[in-house]
């Protein structure tokens, strides 16, 4: 370690570390130095200039962002020679842009207007003709003005080394260069919407936020995104209550300084004409629009009527894993004192044989951050950079580090890192393939007598072992995997032989927070055991008849959609607290109570690290609309349950913390042995794509928009070659897809990256809502 | 699907990339792009199309924009076809001391084109050029790899039958 360098900025003695930049040890000091190409996540490109500063003994400024610290060196920022630079640097800079600030949306947050202000001239020599470049259009999502570009390349850069997906360049050159992609084309990656926030001019703007209002009619307001499981920081902007947009939050330890589209566009969604906007109430098979306290009690007496002639046990509740940690314990608590431990948010997953085994909620000890240091990560059943898009960045650093990356998929997923191996196989083949390392690794586990290693599991066993830290990532195609539990207790076994941490990353905003609130059938609150009750999967398989549904759409956000209408259907009084409302929810229930989504509501979401992140209400609450903890809160109430008496938000929170100082969670161990299963055949690989996740993004145009380009037509079944040849498809045509008696007509697309006797077909999605299972057995014809 | 590149560049081409390739470590093999293009377009009667270029990203596994940002930067790689015989006429400043501008107006009548255009016939593309570094022998143009030096118009004429 060399030592700490002494330097001298504007007269003020500053220590800095060997190798650094002036710009950041000003930047660490407070001192502030104009830059537009310059950013502290990318690398120095030193092409804007605006940064000259004065350095004693050098004849010229010179750019402090790509001037390396020297020992004795004295930097002066505002001293005539600096401030002249930076006004001729300024002028040069201004000469083409064009002076369209009243009809720019970065009029008012640009940091050309700013420095314009600050450093620049109130007049310009320059008397001729400007030079205009003509716009691309790159997408849904972001609009560009490319007359407006400074070309400080942040977007190019930030393409290639931050999102790992180079579509921004600069071509032509001199005064032809032009930033663009050239071949027009809709930028593809998912964490494309950074670029707004890097562009320092208003070359690269929002979209969907284009033209609806002004930065300086904004307020800002701190909250948490709610649909990857690490709690992304996020700020929101309103206007008069209302969510205009969301921007980044810096969270050096979860997201660093991006967000992912995802998390900055779903407010898109917010005010969807879906929103439920009063409650309503079916009587007679009529919806009525009515009044809350009508309606509540409606429900309450609706599902006592059930308690009353059928007892507590035939009540269920399923909650959306986007649910805050306050709505998921009074749901829990009302559930539990009325007598029923029916409850679950896991509702796409289907193996909980083994939730017993679980800590008190999925964790990954350590930072999201420390992804970054990992030499070895094992990707189980994930396609993370859709999935968790941000946790994806950082095993992209960890693999430029140097990190060997492999992965145990059922499709072979192009990442945006480098992969070091990979196994793809079939979903009723992935266990076998995951044992085979398992058992690489320790040859003597009983459990995996059948199974059979080969020089591939031996190499890729090799590198598990010797890593110096291993993380393994388990994914949202893993847990929803029909036999998720050995998934879990393979990889669980791989990461004890090879000393490394498994990491779960859970579907949705705060599964962490449901585990830890009770919102699971066998553990109330705090992980203290109780009389076991139905999952999610039972619940709906034997039916009950009476549900509670806490923004959930039965046919997109369960495993088996069929099951979930059936039950509903069924069931005698179905009570659904929802943000929208959709013809299946009409359907089978009795009554909606509009509640609120993230923006609109207090409350609490525990990432995947454990960290417990509180948010405010930001916006006003829509129409009639409710926060989902006050009505449940006034349902406690009407059932005459005891405690219900909250006042706000934080009491109940309080109430789960104090409930967890004397936690008594005890973890059984135990999984069966492996059996081979009869391995031939077809399954399905029934991933939900990044914007169809939950109700908001499912809203969300642009996002939805965007999900075509990205990912092509969804609602069609992929098969590689291969297996088209074999079923007698071709591209193009429809084909028959049929699962447990149901069936849907879908087009077929080629597509190498599925695996044999497998079929990619899209779940969470409309087109395919008629289908039953994610991951189960599947027919397919030509049709 | 698309084509993969080796459908889309001949052997030929692919070859001289590997050649070129084998002078730079494995993972910079991307450093073979400029003489990559210059074979490409070559093969490619002069000029090089969005798919030839994507087609050599891709085998030199670039993203298609770095390789963009190449092709478009550098004056000798064409985007657009060009004729059999592109003509270099030099307007840098001992050329026009010299007269070079007699000789691209003659060039212009005779061609029956403007800068940047090519015949009908697809035979001459009239290029104006800077400095070719032949100042002695000013009036300059360059024909194809070749110089020609102290232009004057019956020296033009005399060469463009010959192409012709």
């Amino acid at each position: 370690m060399l030592s700490d360098i002494e330097i001298e900025i504007d007269g003020k003695p500053l220590k800095a570390k060997p190798n650094s930049m002036v710009i950041q040890v000003a930047d660490e000091a407070g001192i502030y130095i104009p830059r537009f190409c310059y950013h502290k996540e990318l690398s120095v490109a030193a092409n804007c200039r605006m940064c000259l500063v004065e350095m004693e003994k050098s004849p010229k400024a010179v750019p402090a962002c790509a001037t390396p610290v020297m020992p004795g060196m004295k930097i002066f920022t505002r001293s005539p020679k600096a401030l002249a630079a930076q006004k001729a640097v300024m002028e040069f800079l201004l000469i083409n842009h064009p002076l369209d600030c009243p009809i720019c949306d970065q009029g008012g947050e640009c940091e050309l207007q700013d420095l314009s202000m600050g450093y620049g001239s109130a007049n310009s020599y320059f008397t001729f003709g400007k030079r205009s470049v003509e716009d691309q259009d790159i997408g849904p999502l972001i609009e560009t003005e490319m007359t407006r570009c400074i070309q400080c390349t942040r977007c190019v850069r930030f393409g290639d080394e931050v999102a790992g997906l180079r579509e921004l360049g600069a071509t032509g050159r001199g005064e032809h260069m032009e930033i663009g992609t050239y071949v027009t084309h809709a930028i593809k990656s998912e964490v494309s919407g950074n670029i707004i926030d890097l562009c320092p001019v208003g070359a690269l703007t929002s979209k969907p936020f284009r033209f609806t209002a002004r930065a300086w009619e904004l307020n800002q307001f701190p909250s948490i995104a709610p649909h990857d499981c690490l709690g992304t920081n996020i700020n929101v902007h309103t206007r008069r209550g209302v969510v205009m947009r969301v921007v980044p939050r810096e969270n050096f330890a979860l997201n660093g300084t991006w967000i992912a589209d995802r998390e900055r566009y779903s407010y898109l969604g917010l005010y969807h004409p879906d929103r439920v906007t009063k409650p309503l109430i079916r009587v007679n098979g009529h919806w009525h629009t009515t009044d809350w306290q009508t309606a509540l009690e409606f429900a309450v007496k609706g599902l006592q009527d059930v308690i009353s002639a059928e007892g507590a046990d035939q009540l269920g509740a399923l909650a959306s894993p986007n649910s805050t940690t306050e709505e998921f314990f009074l749901l829990q608590k009302i559930w539990r004192q009325l007598g029923s431990s029916n409850i679950d948010h896991r509702l796409r997953q289907v193996d909980f044989s083994d939730q017993d085994s679980f800590g008190l909620y999925p964790k990954l000890e350590g930072s999201v951050a420390d992804l970054e240091n990992c030499s070895t990560i094992l990707l189980v059943g994930s396609n993370i950079q859709k999935e968790q898009p941000l946790a994806a960045l950082r095993v992209r650093k960890a693999a430029l580090k140097g990190a060997n990356v492999v992965a145990v998929n059922m499709m072979d997923y192009r990442f945006n890192f480098k992969v070091s191996d990979k196994k793809i196989a079939a979903p009723h083949d992935f266990v076998f393939s995951l044992a085979g390392i398992a058992k690489a690794l320790s040859p003597k586990l009983a459990e995996l007598a059948d199974v059979s290693v080969s020089e591939q599991d031996r190499s890729i066993a090799e590198r598990l072992r010797t890593g110096e830290k291993t993380v393994i990532l388990l994914g949202a195609l893993a847990l929803n995997h029909p036999e998720a539990a050995m998934i879990r207790w393979l990889a669980q076994m791989i990461a004890t032989a090879s000393k490394g941490t498994l990491v779960i990353l859970t579907e949705g905003g705060n599964a962490a927070g449901a585990w830890l609130a009770g919102a699971i059938p066998h553990r109330t609150a705090a992980g203290d055991r109780v009389q076991q009750g139905l999952d999610a999967r039972a619940m709906l398989e034997q039916t009950r008849q009476a549900y509670l549904l806490l923004n959930v759409d039965p046919e997109l956000d369960c495993a088996n959609a069929t099951a979930a209408m059936d039950a509903l259907t069924a069931a005698k009084f179905v009570v659904s607290l929802s943000v929208f409302k959709t013809e299946a929810l009409e359907r089978v229930a009795d009554v909606i109570l509009p509640v609120t989504p993230f923006t609109e509501t207090a409350g609490t979401f525990v990432n995947v690290t454990g960290q417990w992140q509180s948010f405010r209400g930001v916006a006003s609450a829509h129409e009639e609309s409710r926060p989902a903890w006050k009505v449940l809160r006034v349902m406690g109430n009407l059932f005459h349950l005891q405690g219900f008496d909250y006042e706000a938000a934080d009491e109940v929170l309080q109430e789960l913390k104090l409930a967890m100082q004397h936690s008594s969670l005890v973890v059984k161990e135990g999984v069966g042995s492996l059996v081979k299963k009869n391995g031939n055949g077809l399954s399905r690989i029934g991933e939900i794509p990044i914007y169809a996740g939950d109700g908001l993004v499912r809203r969300a145009e642009a996002l939805q928009k965007t999900q075509a380009i990205i990912d092509g037509e969804l609602a069609a079944v992929r098969v590689n070659a291969q297996t088209a040849t074999e079923l007698g498809l071709s591209a193009g045509n429809m084909a028959r897809v049929k699962q447990n008696g149901s069936e849907v007509k879908l087009p077929v697309v080629i597509d190498e990256r599925v695996p044999l006797q497998a079929v990619f077909i899209a779940g969470g999605i409309m087109a395919t809502k008629e289908l039953s299972e994610l991951f189960g057995r599947i027919e397919v014809l030509p049709a | 699907m698309s084509k993969t590149p080796n459908t889309i560049l001949s052997p030929t081409v692919c070859a001289e990339i590997d050649r070129w390739m084998l002078r730079y470590p494995p993972e910079q093999k991307r450093s073979a792009v400029m003489e990559a293009l210059r074979f490409a377009q070559e093969d490619n009667g002069g000029s090089l199309t969005d798919s030839i270029m994507n087609a050599v990203a891709d085998y030199l596994g670039m993203s298609h924009i770095a390789v963009y940002e190449v092709a478009s930067f550098y004056t000798m790689y064409n985007l657009a076809p060009v004729g059999q015989h592109i003509i270099n006429v030099c307007t840098n400043i001992s050329c026009t001391l010299a007269d070079s501008e007699k000789v691209l107006e003659h060039l212009k009548t005779r061609l029956g084109i403007g800068l940047n255009e090519t015949t009908a016939d697809g035979k001459f593309t009239l290029r104006e050029v800077e400095c070719l570094a032949a100042c002695a022998s000013a009036p300059v143009a360059q024909v194809g790899k070749k110089y020609y030096e102290n232009l004057t118009p019956d020296k033009l004429d005399a060469l463009l039958d010959e192409l012709g």
